[in-house]
């Protein structure tokens, strides 16, 4: 049968033509073609594997935001609350210091004053001396403007005089 | 394989040219002449609608005295002889091939007796081959160049399909089964597959540029057999010729008498064979089916215009679904031949470490 007897011209031209196709695609084909398809299929997989740690990074992130707000509120509110404190113990030391100044301003006040009496009342008592000098000395003088008068009072005093001894 | 839309359109001709010839000379139909000349061979390539034209093919041959000789087939196509050669009658040893006459002595006398010169001629097939080759190459190239033109982007149309069929074979066949190894064997075996399936498929377009019988025929599939064979033992591993000679069954199996080393040497030579018949047997059954189909109409037109009619209508139906499933049958096949080839090769290139792989289950 002739179809189970192989050609000898076949079997060569076969072997020449497969092996110039298997030189040709193995030179210029199937290297850059694999390289392809494996590169491509990395390039996916590393592109599905960024994706994910994206979108974790995003989900932490995310997160660590609030976290982060949540500790600005609450510094916040302390800070707040601090300058509320100081705020009013400023007052405080304030008002003690302003409070000490005018005590010392009186007191300061109260012995110039104490001053001030005593010399008025050394002057006072000086010109009420001066003042009574002039008004004995006015009265004596009227007195003493009649000779009677004048005899009558020598006469008393005299006579004073004589009672005390 | 000649073409069947051909013969169904020229049916009705041959039945009146039956009709007329009825009277003077009765015309037989020999299914099995025509069976085979369309599935071997041929020194011209023929064309639709004819059957005294074909294409003249250069036929190439060394005759018995060491010279060389180059003409057109169209010399010899009808029977004549041309240098001292011609085609084989029917009753000769070789019919339908070149042969040529050379002197012997036979009993002290000179006779004149037929021989088979070396025969290098690009036949029908050789053709068939040719155009394959360069097929393939343009298909896989086409990828190629796509890849470093545009890099990362998606191949459309005939791109994509082939480099789909690139990724059916490459991730789904050859990277499961041999791993690390790939790279190293992927090009022979993505060849191979392509080869097959461009055959196959070209085989069962019916005219010109197609139409020859590659795959069903022996050589093609001896040749591609016999080269997965050599990478087969030549790359094949310590461990690999250890599980020939040494299997690890019990030793009453080895020694005295060496019963499974000599079952599994006769495997090594086994496994070629095997590819080299399932492909050849399952392409040469589909084209025989589908020749047998479309000659019933020719068998059964002696019959009367009636059945003629009916037979072609039926013939037509069940040619049209044979091929279909050709079609089929030519991806099945090629893929089962590099599957199987991709397994021989992962068992043969096996370290030993990552354990056995399962024996490949013959279809």
């Amino acid at each position: 049968m002739e179809l189970f007897t192989p050609e000898f011209g076949l079997i060569f031209w076969m072997f020449v033509a497969f092996a110039i196709l298997f030189l040709v695609l193995a030179k210029w084909g199937w290297p850059a073609i694999m390289k392809m398809i494996e590169g491509r299929a990395d390039l996916i997989d590393k592109g599905v594997e960024y994706a994910q740690n994206a979108k974790e990074q995003l989900d932490h992130a995310r997160e660590e935001a609030n976290k982060y707000i949540e500790e600005a509120r609450k510094q916040q509110a302390e800070m707040l609350r601090d300058a509320d404190k100081m705020k009013t113990q400023i007052i405080e030391e304030a008002r003690a210091a302003a409070s000490k100044e005018a005590q010392k301003v009186m007191d300061a006040a109260k012995v110039s004053i104490e001053q001030e009496r005593k010399e008025a009342e050394l002057r006072f008592r000086d010109e009420v001396s001066s003042f009574a000098l002039d008004i004995a000395t006015k009265v004596v003088r009227n007195q003493m403007s009649d000779q009677n008068a004048q005899t009558k009072l020598v006469n008393s005093l005299l006579d004073e005089i004589e009672n005390k001894n | 394989m000649l073409s069947l839309v051909c013969m169904a359109f020229m049916a009705p001709m041959y039945v009146a040219a039956d009709e007329n010839l009825s009277g003077q000379e009765e015309e037989k139909i020999n299914p099995k002449e025509i069976i085979f000349e369309h599935l071997g061979d041929g020194y011209g390539w023929e064309v639709p609608f004819s059957h005294e034209h074909r294409i003249p093919l250069p036929v190439i041959v060394r005759d018995y005295e060491g010279r060389w000789h180059l003409f057109s087939s169209s010399r010899i196509q009808h029977g004549q002889e041309y240098e001292g050669f011609m085609l084989g009658g029917k009753d000769s040893k070789w019919h339908n091939k070149l042969i040529g006459m050379r002197p012997v002595q036979v009993d002290g006398k000179t006779v004149m007796e037929e021989y088979r010169p070396w025969d290098f001629s690009i036949t029908k097939n050789v053709l068939a081959l040719f155009i394959t080759v360069i097929l393939v190459i343009l298909m896989v190239l086409r990828v190629a160049v796509w890849y470093k033109k545009s890099a990362y982007k998606a191949p459309r149309k005939l791109t994509g399909a082939i480099e789909a069929i690139i990724e059916f074979i490459y991730n789904g066949v050859i990277k499961p089964t041999l791993g690390d190894r790939s790279r190293r064997f992927a090009p022979y075996l993505l060849t191979v597959f392509f080869f097959i399936l461009v055959m196959n498929l070209m085989g069962l377009i019916v005219v010109f540029p197609g139409g020859a019988n590659l795959t069903g025929n022996i050589a093609i599939t001896l040749v591609l057999s016999l080269i997965t064979f050599f990478i087969t033992n030549l790359c094949g591993t310590k461990h690999y010729w250890k599980e020939i000679f040494w299997p690890d069954v019990p030793w009453w199996l080895k020694v005295p008498i060496p019963i499974m080393p000599a079952l599994e040497l006769f495997g090594v030579f086994t496994k070629p064979a095997a590819l080299t018949i399932r492909l050849f047997a399952n392409m040469l059954g589909g084209h025989i089916v589908v020749i047998v189909l479309t000659l019933l109409i020719f068998i059964l037109g002696a019959l009367g215009a009636a059945v003629t009619g009916l037979t072609t209508v039926v013939s037509v139906c069940f040619s049209l679904f044979m091929l279909l499933l050709d079609v089929l049958v030519s991806f099945i096949q090629a893929y089962v031949f590099t599957m199987l080839s991709t397994l021989f090769i992962a068992m043969a290139t096996e370290k030993g470490e990552h354990g056995e792989h399962p024996a490949p289950a013959n279809k």
